[in-house]
């Protein structure tokens, strides 16, 4: 994970449905763990916080997009459901 | 400390690494002449391209300014150039030679093909051999001119490959070296970073007129980049959003302030981090930094872009396990071990360090040593 509050981290390997996950802060090097509600693939995305839909995500500290819908702790983040605010 | 660089120090004052001789077609008419020079005199390289005819306005100085760029880089050690018409040549022999660079045009009507293959073939025949005179001398890493632009990343690029590359541009920049980043559609979400970063307020004023042009001509166009940018290569990466992908980019610039706003393929006047308007895409923007003079290229990839440049080594690295083992003919340096954190950014960017040390010093990139010569041009609008 790049920063702390970030509200999705990178899976760095595949990660299976129902396994435990820890992420790492590049920033601070401290750690938070999650259950994934779903398979999350190499290099895609798992949510840390719960958001609502319309809220902020973020990741590197900042905002990279809006939840098109409600996102659980542990899901699979991705664009079917979070989209750019830019276009 | 004692360089252990190697080089070739041009008229221009510049520093190649590399000592090509190029036969330059200044239009796609004349792509055949330029291909049959090099069949006769193979260590002549003819950089074959679709455009040059009925251009005008800013697309026509683009084209001059890429085309004559690309033969006045310091990697090129002379230049035939070959165009339909006497006129438009002698343009392109023009701006080549007023940078030192050794240089003769030729014009095909009133001679046909074969004729100007002839006379062409012995000119380069003898830039060949002169070429190979050309010593290599001791540089240092402040002579170079370095270029930067990822491509299909993933969000391993963000964490891995970028912030390597950014060890290396910073140490570059500490060294006196001048880097070019770009990929003008590409900071989208982070704009406000480069802004930040940028050296004074007439710098951040041009930088931020540059990013707000592009979102106008976007907008003029009632065009929707989803689907383009992130692409769908990205979007298999796992990258979700423009901004996302935005904030991975601008990893790799580090941490150096922004000194310059370059127009496309301008060479840059001041030493240090420069930020020139080109398009995010691979082939397009390498050949706009090599024409601006850039000598050697750092390329971080996700899913695995393959681009390589005619005259500009293009070093690649990842830091996507899945592209390492899967891709490892093109893949010059593997940093997955971030990932699996077996060593640290600061580590990560010594080894790239070293890997830009060789390929200066002459070993050819995986690009380089499986042909990939990607020579695009920018296009800005239709021609007449």
């Amino acid at each position: 994970m790049h920063n702390e509050g970030d509200d999705v981290g990178v899976a760095t390997e595949d990660i299976d449905a129902g396994e435990e996950v820890v992420g790492i802060f590049m920033d601070t090097g401290g750690s938070v763990s999650v259950t994934a509600q779903g398979a999350v693939p190499l290099s895609h995305k798992i949510a840390v916080h719960a958001l609502r839909k319309g809220d902020d995500v973020t990741e590197y500290g900042i905002r990279i997009g809006l939840a098109t819908e409600d996102i659980t702790v542990g899901s699979y983040v991705h664009t079917h459901n979070i989209r750019s605010a830019r276009w | 400390m004692p360089s252990e660089l190697t080089g070739f120090r041009r008229a221009s004052g510049r520093v190649g690494i590399r000592n090509y001789v190029v036969i330059i077609p200044v239009d796609d008419i004349s792509n055949a002449a330029a291909e049959g020079v090099a069949r006769l005199v193979p260590e002549a390289l003819a950089i074959p391209h679709p455009y040059g005819r009925l251009q005008f306005g800013e697309d026509l100085e683009l084209h001059f300014r890429t085309l004559i760029g690309t033969g006045a880089n310091p990697n090129v050690a002379a230049a035939v150039v070959i165009g339909i018409e006497p006129n438009w040549t002698e343009r392109v022999v023009e701006g080549i030679r007023a940078q030192g660079t050794p240089v003769e045009g030729f014009s095909i009507e009133r001679s046909g093909d074969l004729k100007t293959i002839q006379l062409a073939a012995r000119t380069a025949q003898r830039f060949v051999q002169d070429a190979g005179e050309i010593p290599r001398e001791p540089i240092e890493l402040g002579d170079i001119m370095l270029s930067i632009k990822c491509g299909e990343s993933d969000t391993t690029t963000g964490l891995a490959s970028c912030p390597t590359v950014a060890q290396v541009v910073d140490r570059v920049v500490d060294a006196g070296g001048t880097v070019l980043f770009g990929e003008t559609s590409e900071l989208t979400g982070g704009e406000h970073l480069i802004a930040a970063r940028c050296v004074d307020d007439d710098v951040r004023r041009r930088f931020q007129q540059t990013y707000d042009d592009y979102i106008r001509m976007i907008d003029e166009q009632d065009a929707d980049l989803m689907g383009s940018q992130p692409t769908q290569g990205n979007i298999r990466g796992g990258l979700s959003t423009i901004e996302e992908k935005a904030l991975g980019n601008i990893e790799k610039t580090g941490t150096k302030p922004v000194v310059d706003v370059l127009e496309p393929a301008v060479a840059p006047k001041r030493a240090g981090l420069n930020f020139m308007d080109t398009s995010s895409a691979a082939a397009e923007c390498v050949t706009l930094m090599a024409a601006a003079g850039a000598v050697i290229h750092l390329f971080p990839t996700g899913q695995g872009n393959i681009v390589g440049n005619p005259i500009e080594p293009v070093v690649k690295l990842t830091g996507n396990p899945l592209t390492a083992r899967t891709m490892v003919e093109h893949i010059d340096l593997d940093v997955s071990g971030l990932l699996r954190r077996e060593y640290d950014v600061t580590e990560a960017g010594q080894k790239l360090q070293t890997v830009v040390d060789r390929t200066i010093r002459g070993r050819r990139t995986c690009a380089e040593a499986l042909g990939h010569r990607e020579f695009v041009l920018t296009k800005l609008y239709r021609s007449a």
